[in-house]
């Protein structure tokens, strides 16, 4: 077992964001949008903002990885790459995460950094527990492209995927999505929440590249 | 292993269910007729638990005991098939989604027709079960939805199971995040069934019915695992017709 394959999946991925006209700037806008429709729909009474805004945050992270993830593994189906890590004998779950991991650093990432000025927007102070925010912002995604990335395994090779991936990974974000707003709220809980983010999160890591692995054994047959 | 085996043979099985299953829709129906008519006639209200309408209690509660009783059975009989590749136990997992998001559904209403009087709302969001059992509702629908987008019976067998499986590991997160999101903001009107005390009068009116239910669940899950199981015959002796054709 060399680690090839699995570095080279890793770079494809992240070149495969990068090409393509937008690349990586679409799941920005998307988030962008998502959040912005927000005040637009529900009015623009500023406390209601600050008080909604990080769970609008959340939601959209959320949907923008649903999104992003339709087409992860789709490809590597389509083209016979999957075929030939099996073929190979290759760690197809080390290379799941990998790719999954890639994916999050052109499309999970990049929206965690943005929430400060989101938050802003949302009329949120300016401060450094923003920073703070968009590390929680980071780790919460990290979970959902996990979690997601299985759904998207299990869709590969079904037409129209993006509408099932929602449905399978919608229980498997509750966790998430709960100590994450928890996490937001800050103070009442101290490092608890914070910290049973992280830990569900590695929980994710840990079990979700098997869970892909078997699904796209599956869709290999 | 010995049991699951004999169970895994199919005409083993068709020839106990022909019987077995017509027995537990009478008796299951002969308890829930029962249960009913001493938790709606019978039993005194409680005022505690807001009047009559705590009569809602001997639908409600076996709803809940067969909505989380289901989604184990599910993820067992995924596991049992993922590890062994019994026909039978996806037949049965197979079976068991449609009816488990039938009873989830059922006890997601009755508890919503309860807690409309008593709690002055139709859906409570700080209330743990509630979204427990919701979440379990999104669990049943997401392994139908997948199941039936795959091409191939085998397909959906193995995508369905590793599903089941992925769920299952994911049930006790869940339901200890939601725990804590619900605990955040404790509702000094939240109303337990199932209480410190619960009078004798209650409980068996509730245990007859409970029962009466999952014999009614058992019986169904047969009568459709029966169904598949012909089904399955069915195109596997078209398909010999054809190929002699």
């Amino acid at each position: 077992m060399s680690p090839k394959p699995i570095l080279s999946a890793f770079r494809q991925a992240l070149s495969e964001a990068w090409a393509g006209g937008a690349g990586a700037l679409l799941p920005l806008g998307f988030f962008a949008g998502a959040a912005v429709l927000v005040p637009l729909g529900i009015g623009t009474e500023p406390g209601m903002l600050r008080a909604v805004g990080p769970g609008i945050l959340w939601v959209s992270l959320a949907l923008s990885s649903l999104v992003t993830l339709e087409r992860i593994f789709q490809s590597d189906v389509e083209d016979g790459t999957l075929d030939l890590w099996l073929q190979a004998g290759a760690p197809v779950s080390a290379i799941a995460a990998a790719k999954t991991f890639a994916h999050w650093l052109t499309a999970g990432l990049p929206l965690a950094l943005m929430s400060p000025v989101l938050a802003l927007m949302f009329q949120a102070e300016a401060s450094l527990s923003l920073l703070t925010g968009a590390l929680i912002y980071g780790l919460g995604g990290l979970a959902f492209f996990f979690w997601g990335g299985v759904g998207a395994a299990l869709s590969a090779t079904v037409r129209r995927g993006g509408l099932l991936i929602a449905l399978i990974a919608l229980p498997l974000y509750v966790p998430t999505a709960i100590f994450g707003s928890m996490a937001m709220r800050g103070a009442a809980f101290g490092d608890t929440a914070p910290l049973l983010l992280a830990a569900s999160t590695l929980f994710a890591l840990a079990a979700a590249p098997f869970a892909m692995a078997a699904a796209l054994r599956l869709a290999a047959d | 292993m010995g049991m699951l085996s004999a169970f895994a043979n199919p005409h083993r099985f068709l020839a106990l269910s022909n019987w077995l299953a017509p027995l537990f829709y009478g008796v299951g129906a002969a308890m829930i007729a029962w249960g009913l008519w001493q938790g709606l006639w019978v039993v005194p209200k409680d005022d505690y638990q807001g009047g009559d309408i705590m009569r809602v209690m001997f639908i409600h509660v076996p709803a809940a005991w067969l909505a989380m009783a289901s989604y184990s059975g599910m993820a067992a009989a995924s596991f049992i098939w993922f590890i062994w590749r019994h026909e039978l136990a996806d037949i049965a997992a197979k079976a068991i989604a449609p009816l488990g998001a039938v009873w989830t559904a059922l006890c997601l209403a009755t508890g919503s027709i309860w807690g409309k009087p008593t709690w002055g709302t139709w859906w409570q969001w700080d209330d743990a079960r509630m979204m427990s059992v919701l979440f379990l509702f999104f669990l049943f629908l997401g392994y139908m939805a997948l199941r039936a987008a795959m091409d191939s019976r085998q397909k959906a067998a193995r995508a369905g199971a590793i599903l089941a499986m992925v769920g299952a590991l994911n049930v006790p997160l869940i339901k200890f995040s939601v725990d804590m999101f619900t605990s955040l903001h404790q509702d000094a009107s939240v109303i337990t069934v199932d209480g410190p005390k619960m009078a004798a009068v209650y409980l068996w009116p509730l245990m007859m019915s409970g029962l009466g239910h999952m014999l009614l669940f058992g019986g169904l899950v047969m009568t459709l695992m029966r169904a598949e199981i012909w089904t399955r015959r069915a195109a596997r002796q078209r398909a010999r017709l054809l190929a002699g054709a």
